[in-house]
This record gives structure tokens, C-alpha cells and sequence, in this order.
């Protein structure tokens, strides 16, 4: 079903009978060329963009539980290509293309809100390296502004300039990043890549994978032996689990990332704000709740819930950059488990083994990359190659000491 | 979090420093033939296990000494903590044995 | 008239009179009133609109779930969006005004919104508002992002101040109705210590609620008799006011206590909250149970709300919600209401019981089988119509209803960890399952222990089983006599007639219809079912509607509730102010403030600071008549290459390594070996993370075979001696080494300049001869100066001159500052800050952070050939990498502006002949004007940059529309052959 301002009017006036479900939720066939496992938002759009850019067909999408109940529905939404090494900009500039687009291709709307990030300055040395990653942005096709103090303070008066243990000596704002409704991603690529025959298989959670002479042959379910022609797996948070089922180890430590939301509070930030100073960065939803979060709690984790440190030290960030939210009230927080990296940065590559093809180290940076992840993903699946955003995206790097750390903290995953 | 410290009892892990797989605690030989194979699986590659996980964790606002902490990264819970100087100790003075014999 | 709907008795303070406004209009109410109450007296039903039709709404509930009644609480500085009226103590003079209405909560504009709502059904944004494509961000956006929220904020700092606390208990009980009143003093009793926390500001929660009586007194009374014994007790901690809000790992409770809400503002002494860590080795958790609803056609309009809230109203406040009232209930509990209510003289109009045969409490019209199927009204409920068991219909004038379509027990703190609730189908309610949080009981109505009498017991034998774990022996309390009636519920969710809206979540505006659709469209999952809708995630979580929409859900699909989902809470258990969670970390205070020794000394001097990491450093020192900062900084760089300059460089990070293998020990930290380096030497030492990178550099200084002093930069100095911990511990434990950290207890400056020595000489003790040939380049040794001090002197230079570093104890720092200045006026002695010493290390051509950004290793700095392959160190294997070595590679290098302009640090670098576009070829990193040379020059990282010196590139800076040329040259502008800090 299309959705258009007649149907939509239509089902106004006829008490909405005519709305059928968003995607199938079909039985598992025997056999796929195809078999992403992960029904999240990389998983899904992976399907979406094999179906519909590359032409494939007979392709499933495996989901243990329910689609977009991972890290695509736990995030804090924001969108954005505001990065400095030439292994990753390029890629999150094709993500961002991909966003800005995203509605009429899925005909979805997932209320992608370009409203602008801005990463404040605190210092003379923040500002040359925020000067460096700026102009990398802008040399490799993004988007960036540097601006003064007072510029900030004509954007942003409510910020403390007057009372703050780091002064705001500017700001780096990137006006095309922003955010977009995070389930809807996941249910608009879901309802796209069903509308193009994949099977979307929920509550089916991958047991083990049939490797046949270093080849792909299938993957065990908890709902049977599916035959696969190539697997890729997009199980971000659960990444080492599913590989150590195909006698991998990667570069990855499941870490606990907290999420916040405020009650609902009338418009009062324009866009995104990350301070420089601390860990907290916010922005507002269009229900009103302000969106916020900071460091990762810092240890190994696979409890989707962190600890009360964290919690407190995101609102010493908010209070200490905007004293006015005092009186706002935390309404709700969640964890997530990031597949935190060696390097800070993902994979999308082939593994050693014929047919098994690896999605995942997405830290807690994977939501803006989720268009980007499904069509590079897509793009190695159909092909056999890299997608030329995506080449640096190797599990071999450490190997070869191709690095991709932009914060430059080294293989300590809790530090990215 | 609480993490039960050999010396000083039950401390708030707000106290230390987390680094992460006690993995770490077992540099390979510099000099070995596949040295550059060995490092690289020692400082990248992790188990990253969902339940019991052996952890470094320093004491940074206390007695400064390194932890080698077992817990369940699926429910925090912790199940053992020793100086990880012990631990290193007690492994070579093992592995020392196991060479004699 | 005023309260006119006050009753008699009550746990108000009729004594005293309280005047406060809302929506700028006067009312009166008693101390032990909340704003809730005291409107329903003056009989203000109207107090809030929902979020997206803006439906007129009135309060539902007598406690924090409260979803409608929400209000902007105070004004200026102090506004409070989002304050449930139901929990706001009224204080004399309290203002409150609505929200999310406009221009007035009586006529609200975006009430339009609610003749669209066949278009604003669940699911309806995604589908629509693509056409035409530019519209979204440009005009539908906007509108909603401006119609959305709910309260306002002030805008302005918050002017109070909010504490954080820790305390430690045997048992921490959370609630004090029944069941924690019971366990707290079975616990106290026995000794334990105990902490009994409850939200409300008067204890003993439904006791005060209900009339049912204990050991034959009110249950009030004997409520507060409990109290008064426990708060006798030495070892018993009563918090009121107190919301434990989330149970984290290990036994660690969040607990936020308003200390002064219930005032205007706060006494100047007294933090407006405090959010206490409460480490509790057991914890019996006594919340309740929050009554549901059931959903009809227009059951959100003012007037209707739970039974078990009017009856609260009616006990505690003497409020009857209306004059003429009538209930709708599925189970006894309903009746309650009617017969209290009754007995309050209250007109009773008729209790509508869904059920077929139901006893009545007392005297009052009674509708057995009977099902409310609409109401009337506008801003305000005027009537009911009903279903009776026979078909007909009949409509009862009322100004109030009681809907109680049974009670969830409160589980929230159950699932803050794994727990998953589990069904009980008696209750027909979620209980508390398996997996509770470490050392937690739960008790009372909480468990699903409804009765009075159950409630009284589970509390006790909770307590004793709690401290049994400890083995601590409790003797438990003789149960008091008390009501045990049974529970009878027959479930009903919603009433199928009608074809009008059945409200689910009265705020987010979710009716039985949109879960119905959510349903059709394939969202069942209770995760997709809450994302779809928005039901349960408004200010209460879902508390008063989460069990409804699954219900309804579980009926589309057939199956049982428990098998359609749980409802599953996180934390908080209510919403909590950003300002309590961050306490005095606000403001100046957000982080402590480091300053060096000559920190007061520079502040004479008229120093400007700057923030480096915690610490508080001199960044220069303006003169009388200069009037640009880069003036002042010429003058401090021109004057240490000229005579002699002074910095405080105490930050520097400083570890004291001592013993036998002291020297076997750096070998293996620094990439560089120093097992050679003689006592009485300095070496430069590069530090190399495993994976290879620079981490880190300084100078390790041998003042004795046995004994060396390393310096790390100002921002590594806790990271690089926890990394010298991890191996001295983890790695090589048989080492006979150990460490200190000395940053804080050495004052240590840089005496920099081709007078440096002349000026030294002055202090230092005569025994010790710093001549250069006694106390070359890179000497170092313990001396004393100005007659005995003891002191340590480094021949080291940052800056290229002839310098030294000189180190005393800190509480020495000030006086030596005073001295080198008083001593070196014949020099012309020049006090010089980060700036500058940053511009002479730039004209050296050092690295620092800039350089070493962990994203550099040692061949990118230049310093390849320092990482020994004759010995075993941190990263070196890892340094071999060729991606840290590959030919084209970048490789620190010095840059000239050709165009007499600035080199911003942060531009990227491209050849002459290449567009500056795409990924470049490296970048500036460090950049500065030179005085000495009298240009700009900059350090940076260039590929294959030691094979271009002398080339011309493209400096980009895009970001600021700048576009330069300048000449590759060597890192080295000063002196390249070292022979000024050889002098």
C-alpha cells in the first residue's frame, strides 16, 4: 500500500479499515540467496537496498526478537557527517545524501529534521583541532561553519557565558546534521523491503551457522535450517556473540551506553548542542522531550542498563552548559550495548569464511550510518566488492596498522 | 557498582578506572616468530563474552593498585576480585612449575 | 465561596489558612493540602489539556502517577513545568498556571486539533506530511516542533542550590503504608538499621486514604503511632518527602528528597533537593498499587477519575471531588468509595458494577451488570449514561466519577534490573517475578497482597526474611487486627459500546481505537505497540495505561495478556530535576579548578589564565600598553631569546621511579632505551602506546642509580602513571620498582634564556657549582638554594635557549617565584605564559599535544630511529606495522607563509599543483607568529614531508574562506645545531 494525502484522507473519512500491516510477518522458506541476520535499522536497509538498488531477490531478513528493538530504537537520533579521517567522512556524507532522501524512497516518513549540530569550543587547542575536522568535512564534500562566541550566543543565548568553569570560545556547527525519528527508520525500511518481496522473520534467533568447507551453506534457527547463498550479519551490540557461532574473534567490546529523556517541554532548543567540556549532548524531540546523553558507562556490558555515575555526570554537563534546565524534570533512561571497536570506527567486510560477510563495530555512532551501512552493505553482498565509501571498513586493518581513530585514544574500545 | 577490593573491603567502582579484558595481563613474547600476529590478537582481539568476564580495573582514587575482577557482563554482578600482581605471579610461578616438571 | 467542597475531618490543618492562585485567580486552602486537593475544595475541576488534541482535563489520581493535572509551579526563575498537582504541597502564597493552552485553559485555540483527530490517529505522521517533498522541514515541522511540549521553562539559571548524599543501611524500606510501616519496625525493633523512605509528606500512604481500622484504631492513628515509635529509635532513618527512584548493581539505590518544595524557595541554608546514594544490604520495597482504569466513550472529561483517588480526597483532604457522585467499578473496591462517601454525607448517585451480582457497602443506588457507556459535559463532567443489565440505558447527573477498573501493584523498581513481571491472574495484574534486584523483598499491595491484614503480615515477614540474610535475627512483630477482605474483580478493560473515543492514555491521547490500529497495521509487539502509539510514554511512563493498551491487544490477537507482553518500568520511578542529579556540580563548581603555586604571585602580576585540563594556567602577562595579547606574547618570547624568562611549568606530570630495576623498568615504558643514561643526566623519553602510537613524551632524569624522575605533559599526567602502574603491576610484577605520583608535590619552573644560568647562580647554594661545564646540557641533580632549601635543577630546554627546570617543594612554590623575579631584575627577568612558551617550543620545532594526538606514531613525528630495536618495549612490535610506516607517510615538517598572512593550525595541506579538494595531505597542526623570525610558521604533518623541504603548498582553510601558499622547511627554525642550549 502506498501511502498518499488521498489515501490518507480516505481512510479519514472511512474509519481507517482500509490500512493494512506495515510488512508481512511471514514463515521462514527452506532457502534464501540472501540471509541478513538482524532485523535492526542496518540489517533492515541492508534488505531494503538488495531488494531495491541491486536488484536481488529471495532474500530474508532474520530478527530474534522484534524488528527495531535494538540500538535503532534506543538512540538519541541525531544525523550527521561531521568527520575528519578520509576513511570516514566520505561514508557518513553518503549516509547524510541518503537521509536527506530518505523519505520519498521509502515513502515513509521519518521526520528527518536537518535543524543543525553545534559542538562548542572551549579552548584554543579545541578550536584548531575543531578547524582541522571543519575543513575536512567541507574538502570532502560536507558541511561546516566555524563561529565566534557571539555567534553562539545569538543561536544559542541560553547557554552559560557567563558563569561556566570552561568558557564557550565558539562553535563548530554542521546545519545539514539533525535527527530523525529512529523507529520510524527502522519501520519504513522494514515496510519498503517487505513491499519488495523480502521475508522479514521476527522471533527467528540464529543458533549457529552450517560452514562447509570454508563455505557458507546455512544458518540453524530457532525456527528451523534455513539455506543461505550469502549471510550477512548487522547484530550490532551482539556482534562478537553471533561471530564466536562462525569460530570468530573480532576487534570489539559490547559496551553499556545510556540514553535520556525529559518530559515534554515547550520548543527550546533549535538544533544539536554537544558540549566540549563534558559529556552531554541534547536535543529536542518534536514531542517536546529533550533527548540527552554522554559517556558510555565504561565497562563490558550486555545489560542494556547502565549505573547512576553516568547518569549523574551527563546532568553535571547539562547544568554546567545550560543552568535553565535545573528544573526539568529526567523522565526516562535506557541502555543500549554498543559494539565499541578498536578504533572507534566499523566494519563492513567479507570474513575468512566464503559467503559470510560481517556488519558491525558501529560504537554508539551506528544510527546516522544506518542508510549508509544498508547500501554499502548491500553493495558488498550483490557484488563481492567494497563499496567506494566504505573500503577502509576492513576487519584486517589492526593487522596492517590501517587505523581509523578519530578521537586517537588507541585500542581501549571505552575510550572512543 | 561496589567492587570488593582484596584490601580495603567493599569500594564504590566510581573509585577506579576501568581498562578492560585481563586478557591484557598476558603480553605474547616480543621476540617470537609470529610476534606481529601475537600483538596484534593481544592488543585487538577480545573474547567479549556475555557472562563471566575477567577485568583490569585500577584504584585510581585509592590505593593505586591493579584489579583483576571477574564478573557477568550480563548482570554486573561481580564474583571475584584479586590484586592482579597476585594473579600475574601466581600464573608464572605455574607456568614456571609446569616448565621444571 | 470558598471550599465549598470541603467536607468534615480530614488530615488538614483547618487551623491555618493558605491563599494561593492559579491561572492568576485567589483560592484558599489548609496546610496537609496539595494543589489538588485544595482545587477540587474550591471545586476546580479543569486543571490541564492533553498533549495532542488538547482535550480539557481534570485530575485522576491522588498521587505521582498523575498524567492530567500538570502545572507550571511557581513563576520567574523558579518555574517548575510539568508539576503534578497531585503531589505539590500547598504553601502559603503557591502560584500555579496551566500549560499547554493558549490563551486560556478554558478556551484553548489547538482544541481544534481534536475535531482532526480522524486524521491524527496513532501512525499518522509517518504516513504523511512527504508532499511536497521541501514541506517537512519547512513547514510542517515547524508547526508541530511549535505546538509541541508541555510545560515551559523558565529560560533563566536555576537561582537554587541541590545536594547529593550517601548513607548505608541493613534495610532500606521503600513505602510507608502498611507494609513498610510493619517491616520497618520489625527491623528496627531488632536493632538493624534502617532507613524507611516514602514520597508522600505525611507517612502511613493508603492508611491515610482509607477509614478500614488497625488493632481497633483508625488506620491513621495507628499509622502515626508506628511513626512516632520508629522515630524514637536511634537506628531508624525516616526520609518523608523521599522518592526512591531507581534500584542500580550491587545494592545501590537513587534517592531524591525534596527538602524544601513545600516552601516558596528554600532557606538560604537549605539545598532545594538532595539525591541520596543509598547502599542497602536488603531492601523490602512496600509501593502499592496504582488503581486502573476502564476505558469508555469520553471517560477523560474533568470529574472522572480513580475511585480510590476520590475516596483518598474525601479521608484525608475532606474533599468530595463533587457534590453529586457516582461509581463505576469492576471489583469490591469500588464500593469503598461509594461508602465513604456516603458516610461524608456526600450524594451518592449510583455505583454502576460491572459485574453480575455485587454486594453493596452501604446505602446507595446500585447498578449490578451495568456498564457506563458515555458521559456528558463539556469543560466539566455533568453526567454519566449507562447500560443497565436489563439493556436499557439511564443517565445519572453527576459531577464526579469513580472509575476503578482494579489495582496493578507497583513494580516499578522490581524490573530497574532483569526482573520481568509475571501474571497473577486473581489480581488480573502484573506481580512482581523472578530476577528482582539484589537483596530485594517485596511486600504489601506491591506483591499483590491487597488486603490491609496481608499487607501488615508480608511487611513483617518480609523484614525478617530480609534480616535473616544478614543473620541478623528479627523478632517478628505480633500482626495487628486488621481488614482482610478478599479481592473480587472480574476484568473489564473497556466497555465495547460506542463508537466514540475510549481513552487509554489520557495525556498522550491514546484511545482503544489506535491500539486497535496499531493491531491492523502489525505493530502487536508491546515495543512496537508503545512506539506506534505513544501509549505509556508520557510523564507517568505508562503507569495509569500501559495494562489497558495491552489488554485491548491482547484481545485483537487473541491471546492472553502475559503471552501479548509485560509492562516493564525503568528508571526513574518518577521524574526527577536535571539540577538534583547534578548537585553542586553546576556553574564555576562543574569541575574542581587546579591552581599552580605562582598562581596568586601571577594574579598580582595581572595575568590572564587559561583552562588547561582542571588546571588554571598563566597564559600571558599584559603590560601597561599593549593592547593586543600577541603583543605581550612577542614581548615574552623576544625577551627569554634575549635575556631570561620564568614559567610555572608545575602541571607537567611528575612520577618518582625508584629501585633496583628503576632503569630496566623505562626501558620498557619509553620506546628509547635508558639503561645506559648515567646518574646526574636527563634523557627525552617517548612513550609508545602498545598499538605503536606516541602516547606520550617528557624527560626522565637518573638522580640516582637507583632513583629517577619522569615528566609527563600536562594532560597525560594521570593517564601515563596509571599506564606506568598497569605495567610496573600487570606486567613485569617481579620488578623491584615502585612509583609515586609527585605532580602536586613539586613547584617547578622554567628558567629559559641565554642569562638563565647568571640568574640561577644567584640562588643556588654556592656548594653547588651549575657552571656549564660542571652542569652541561641535559645535567640534572638535587641541590639546595637560597641557603639551604632543597631543590632539584634539570638543564633541560622546551625553548631552545640556554634553561633550566628548577623544582622545590610546593609550599615553597610562591616564595621561589618571588625570588627569581626579585633576583632577576638586573636581567630584566621576564614572567612568561602558555602562549609564549608555546610559540618558542613551535620555533624549536617540539612536539606536543598538538603532535602527539594519538593518532601520530614515532616515524610520523620524526622520531623513528628513537624506538630500539635492541630491546623490548611498549608498542614497538606494533610500531613495525606499515600502516605507522608506509614510505608515502606523513612526517612532521615546518611550514612558512609565503603570503606575509597566519597559518591557521587545523587547515589541510595540498600539493601546489593538485585542486584542494578530497582527502589532503596533511595538515597544520601547531601555528604561530614568530617574533624572532618574524613570520608565521606553523608545524604540521605533511606526506612524504621529509623528501619535500623547500616546496611550496596549498594551505586550505576552507572553513574561514582562506586559501594560502607557504614553504615545506625543517621543523628546526631556532638554532637547528643546538648550540644556544649548549651555551
Amino acid at each position: 500500500m502506498r501511502y498518499s494525502a488521498l489515501r490518507i484522507a480516505w481512510e479519514a473519512l472511512t474509519g481507517h479499515k482500509g490500512w493494512t500491516q506495515a510488512w508481512r510477518d511471514p514463515d521462514p522458506q527452506p532457502a534464501y540467496d540472501y540471509v541478513i541476520i538482524g532485523g535492526g535499522g542496518h540489517g533492515l536497509a541492508t534488505a531494503h537496498y538488495l531488494a531495491k538498488v541491486y536488484g536481488k531477490a529471495r532474500i530474508a531478513v532474520l530478527e530474534k526478537g522484534w524488528i527495531g528493538g535494538g540500538n535503532v530504537g534506543r538512540n538519541t537520533t541525531i544525523v550527521r557527517s561531521n568527520y575528519l579521517l578520509p576513511g570516514n567522512e566520505p561514508f557518513y556524507e553518503f549516509s547524510l545524501k541518503l537521509w536527506e532522501g530518505l523519505e520519498q524512497d521509502l515513502n515513509y516518513n521519518a521526520m528527518v529534521s536537518q535543524r543543525g549540530i553545534m559542538n562548542l569550543i572551549h579552548s584554543d587547542a579545541q578550536r584548531d583541532a575543531f578547524r582541522r575536522r571543519g575543513n575536512a568535512m567541507i574538502l570532502q564534500g560536507s558541511d561546516a561553519e566555524l563561529l565566534t562566541t557571539d555567534q553562539v550566543r545569538k543561536e544559542a543565548p541560553f547557554l552559560n557565558f557567563d558563569n561556566a568553569r570552561f568558557p564557550i570560545k565558539g562553535a563548530l556547527v554542521h546545519r545539514r546534521g539533525g535527527t530523525v525519528r529512529h523507529d520510524a527508520v527502522a519501520w519504513g525500511y522494514a515496510r519498503s523491503a517487505d513491499q519488495h518481496g523480502v521475508d522479514i522473520i521476527q522471533n527467528c534467533e540464529v543458533t549457529g551457522f552450517r560452514i562447509e568447507e570454508g563455505r557458507i551453506k546455512a544458518v540453524e534457527t530457532s525456527r528451523g535450517y534455513i539455506g543461505a547463498g550469502k549471510v550477512g550479519v548487522a547484530v550490532a551490540g551482539n556482534s562478537s556473540r553471533v561471530m564466536a557461532k562462525a569460530g570468530m574473534r573480532l576487534p570489539i567490546e559490547s559496551h553499556v551506553l545510556q540514553a535520556f529523556v525529559s518530559e515534554g517541554l515547550k520548543p527550546v532548543l533549535p538544533g544539536v548542542i554537544t558540549f566540549g567540556a563534558g559529556h552531554f549532548y541534547v536535543s529536542q524531540s518534536d514531542k517536546g522531550g529533550l533527548v540527552f546523553g554522554g559517556d558510555i558507562d565504561g565497562y563490558n556490558s550486555y545489560a542494556q542498563r547502565g549505573n547512576l555515575p553516568v547518569v549523574e555526570d551527563v546532568a553535571e554537563g547539562g547544568m554546567a552548559l545550560m543552568p535553565m534546565l535545573g528544573r526539568a524534570r529526567l523522565l526516562r533512561m535506557w541502555g543500549g550495548i554498543m559494539d565499541m571497536s578498536m578504533d572507534g570506527s566499523p566494519f563492513i567486510d567479507r570474513t575468512h569464511i566464503d559467503g559470510l560477510f560481517f556488519n558491525g563495530g558501529w560504537c554508539y555512532g551506528g544510527f546516522k550510518a544506518t542508510p549508509a551501512s544498508g547500501y554499502a552493505f548491500a553493495h558488498l553482498l550483490a557484488t563481492d566488492q567494497p563499496h567506494e565509501t566504505a573500503q577502509a571498513y576492513r576487519l584486517d586493518r589492526f593487522l596492517s596498522g590501517h587505523m581509523i581513530d578519530e578521537k586517537g585514544v588507541g585500542a581501549q574500545p571505552n575510550l572512543h | 557498582m561496589i567492587i570488593p577490593h582484596p584490601l580495603l573491603g567493599p569500594r564504590d567502582a566510581q573509585e577506579f578506572t576501568y581498562l578492560g579484558d585481563a586478557s591484557l595481563l598476558d603480553r605474547p613474547d616480543p621476540d617470537a616468530a609470529t610476534a606481529a600476529e601475537d600483538f596484534h590478537a593481544y592488543a585487538y582481539l577480545r573474547d567479549n563474552p556475555a557472562g563471566q568476564h575477567q577485568e583490569l580495573w585500577f584504584h585510581e582514587q585509592g590505593d593505586r593498585s591493579w584489579l583483576v575482577v571477574t564478573r557477568d557482563t550480563t548482570t554486573h554482578e561481580i564474583l571475584n576480585a584479586e590484586l592482579a600482581r597476585d594473579v600475574v605471579l601466581a600464573r608464572r610461578a605455574a607456568a614456571d612449575k609446569g616448565a621444571d616438571a | 465561596m470558598t471550599q465549598q467542597n470541603r467536607l468534615s475531618g480530614g488530615q488538614i490543618d483547618r487551623s491555618r489558612t493558605l491563599d494561593f492562585t492559579f491561572d492568576g485567580k485567589s483560592y484558599q486552602g489548609h496546610p496537609g493540602d496539595t494543589l489538588a486537593s485544595a482545587l477540587l475544595a474550591n471545586a476546580v475541576r479543569l486543571m490541564g489539556r492533553s498533549f495532542k488534541y488538547h482535550r480539557p482535563r481534570g485530575v485522576i489520581s491522588a498521587g505521582s502517577e498523575e498524567p492530567n493535572a500538570l502545572v507550571e509551579l511557581r513563576t520567574g526563575a523558579r518555574q517548575e513545568p510539568n508539576t503534578r498537582a497531585t503531589v505539590a504541597e500547598l504553601y502559603d502564597g503557591l502560584s500555579a498556571q496551566s500549560q499547554n493552552r493558549w490563551p486560556s485553559l478554558a478556551f484553548d485555540a489547538l482544541g481544534v486539533n481534536d475535531l482532526f483527530s480522524n486524521f491524527l490517529t496513532a501512525g499518522f505522521y509517518y504516513k504523511t506530511f512527504m508532499w511536497p517533498r521541501a514541506f517537512w522541514e519547512k513547514v510542517y515541522e515547524p508547526i508541530i516542533r511549535h505546538a509541541a511540549g508541555l510545560g515551559s521553562l523558565s529560560m533563566q539559571a536555576d537561582p537554587d542550590t541541590y545536594d547529593k548524599g550517601f548513607l548505608h543501611c541493613d534495610l532500606l524500606v521503600i513505602g510507608a503504608g502498611p507494609a513498610g510501616l510493619a517491616a520497618a519496625l520489625t527491623a528496627a525493633r531488632s536493632g538493624a538499621r534502617v532507613i524507611l523512605a516514602d514520597e508522600d509528606f505525611t507517612l502511613g500512604g493508603r492508611l491515610n486514604a482509607e477509614v478500614e481500622e488497625i488493632d481497633g484504631q483508625s488506620g491513621a492513628d495507628w499509622a502515626a503511632q508506628a511513626i512516632a515509635e520508629l522515630q524514637s529509635l536511634a537506628n531508624v532513618r525516616l526520609m518523608r518527602r523521599t522518592t526512591v527512584l531507581g534500584a542500580f548493581d550491587h545494592r545501590v539505590y537513587g534517592a531524591l528528597e525534596r527538602n524544601a518544595d513545600h516552601f516558596a524557595a528554600p532557606a538560604s541554608d537549605l539545598p532545594r533537593q538532595t539525591l541520596w546514594r543509598i547502599y542497602a544490604r536488603q531492601s523490602v520495597l512496600c509501593a502499592g498499587a496504582t488503581e486502573r482504569q476502564i476505558a469508555f466513550q469520553n471517560n477523560d472529561r474533568p470529574g472522572v477519575m480513580m475511585a480510590g483517588a476520590l475516596r483518598a480526597y474525601a479521608n484525608r483532604w475532606a474533599v468530595a471531588a463533587g457534590q453529586r457522585v457516582a461509581v463505576f467499578t469492576n471489583n469490591d473496591n469500588g464500593h469503598r468509595t461509594a461508602r465513604d462517601l456516603v458516610a461524608l454525607g456526600v450524594d451518592v448517585v449510583g455505583v454502576v458494577d460491572s459485574r453480575p451480582s455485587a454486594p453493596a457497602l452501604g446505602d446507595y443506588p446500585l447498578f449490578t451488570g451495568a456498564q457506563v457507556i458515555n458521559t456528558t459535559g463539556k469543560l466539566g463532567l455533568t453526567g454519566v449514561t449507562l447500560r443497565r443489565a436489563d439493556g436499557g440505558t439511564e443517565h445519572l447527573r453527576c459531577s464526579a466519577l469513580g472509575v476503578s477498573g482494579g489495582w496493578n501493584p507497583d513494580v516499578s523498581l522490581t524490573c530497574h534490573q532483569r526482573g520481568r513481571p509475571v501474571w497473577d491472574d486473581h489480581i488480573a495484574s502484573f506481580v512482581p517475578g523472578g530476577s528482582l534486584p539484589q537483596g530485594m523483598h517485596v511486600a504489601g499491595a506491591a506483591a499483590g497482597k491487597f488486603s490491609t491484614a496481608a499487607a501488615l503480615q508480608s511487611g513483617i515477614d518480609s523484614a525478617v526474611a530480609a534480616l535473616a540474610t544478614l543473620g541478623l535475627s528479627a523478632r517478628p512483630l505480633p500482626c495487628p487486627k486488621a481488614e482482610d477482605g478478599a479481592y473480587d474483580l472480574v476484568p473489564l478493560w473497556y466497555v465495547a459500546e460506542g463508537k466514540g473515543r475510549k481513552w487509554l492514555d489520557l495525556q498522550n491521547d491514546v484511545t482503544v481505537k489506535d491500539v486497535k490500529l496499531a493491531h491492523q497495521e502489525g505493530f502487536r509487539s508491546v515495543e512496537h505497540l508503545k512506539r506506534y502509539t505513544t501509549l505509556g510514554m508520557a510523564t507517568d511512563q505508562g503507569k495509569t495505561s500501559n495494562l489497558g493498551g495491552l489488554a485491548v491487544m491482547a484481545e485483537m490477537t487473541g491471546q492472553s495478556i502475559p503471552e501479548t507482553g509485560t509492562t516493564i518500568f525503568r528508571p526513574p520511578y518518577t521524574p526527577v530535576a536535571m539540577g538534583a542529579l547534578a548537585g553542586r556540580s553546576a556553574g564555576t563548581d562543574f569541575k574542581p579548578t587546579r591552581r599552580t603555586p605562582s598562581h596568586a604571585w601571577a594574579e598580582e602580576q595581572g595575568a590572564v589564565f587559561v583552562e588547561a585540563g582542571l588546571w588554571l594556567r598563566a597564559q600571558y602577562f599584559p603590560r601597561t600598553g599593549e593592547s593586543h595579547w600577541r603583543q605581550t606574547v612577542d614581548r615574552e618570547t623576544l625577551a627569554v631569546r634575549s635575556s631570561v624568562g620564568v614559567c610555572d611549568v608545575t602541571t607537567l606530570g611528575k612520577v618518582d621511579v625508584q629501585g633496583k630495576d628503576a632503569a630496566a623498568f623505562l626501558n620498557l615504558i619509553y620506546a628509547n632505551g635508558f639503561s645506559k643514561l648515567p646518574v646526574g643526566k636527563c634523557r627525552y623519553g617517548l612513550m609508545l602506546r602498545e598499538d605503536g602510537i606516541a602516547k606520550d613524551d617528557g624527560t626522565a632524569a637518573r638522580l640516582a642509580e637507583d632513583h629517577f624522575v619522569v615528566t609527563t605533559t600536562t594532560a597525560n599526567a594521570g593517564p601515563v602513571y596509571r599506564h606506568m602502574e598497569f605495567v610496573r603491576q600487570c606486567l613485569c610484577p617481579e620488578m623491584d620498582v615502585q612509583l609515586i605520583s609527585t605532580t602536586d608535590a613539586w613547584a617547578q619552573y622554567a628558567v629559559a634564556g641565554p642569562n638563565a644560568r647568571k640568574l640561577l647562580q644567584k640562588l643556588v647554594d654556592p656548594e653547588h657549582d651549575i657552571s656549564n661545564a660542571a652542569f652541561p646540557f641535559m645535567g640534572c641533580g638535587e641541590i639546595s638554594i637560597c641557603g639551604g632549601l632543597r631543590a632539584r635543577l634539570f638543564r633541560i630546554s622546551f625553548s631552545g635557549e640556554l634553561a633550566y627546570e628548577i623544582a622545590v617543594p610546593t609550599r615553597y612554590g610562591d616564595a621561589l617565584m618571588r625570588e627569581l623575579m626579585a633576583q632577576g631584575a638586573e636581567f630584566d627577568v621576564t614572567p612568561y605564559g602558555t602562549e609564549a612558551l608555546g610559540v618558542l617550543r613551535i620555533e624549536k620545532g617540539h612536539a606536543t599535544a598538538n603532535e602527539l594526538n594519538g593518532q601520530t606514531s614515532a616515524d610520523h613525528l620524526g622520531m623513528g630511529r628513537m624506538v630500539s630495536t635492541k630491546k623490548d618495549s611498549i608498542g614497538a612490535v606494533l610500531s613495525r606495522r606499515d600502516g605507522l610506516n608506509a614510505p608515502d607517510g606523513l612526517r612532521l615538517v615546518g611550514f612558512e607563509a609565503l603570503d606575509g598572512n597566519d597559518l591557521p593550525a587545523g587547515s589541510h595541506l595540498y600539493a601546489k599543483t593538485a585542486p584542494p579538494t578530497g582527502a589532503s595531505e596533511g595538515w597544520l597542526s601547531s601555528a604561530a607568529y614568530s617574533p624572532h623570525l618574524g613570520k608565521s610558521i606553523a608545524l604540521g604533518f605533511l606526506s612524504r614531508g621529509q623528501d619535500r623541504l623547500g616546496e611550496t603548498v596549498t594551505v586550505a582553510n576552507p572553513l574561514q574562506g582562506q586559501s594560502f601558499t607557504a614553504r615545506v622547511v625543517s621543523p628546526h627554525f631556532i638554532d637547528p645545531e643546538g648550540e644556544r642550549l649548549r651555551a
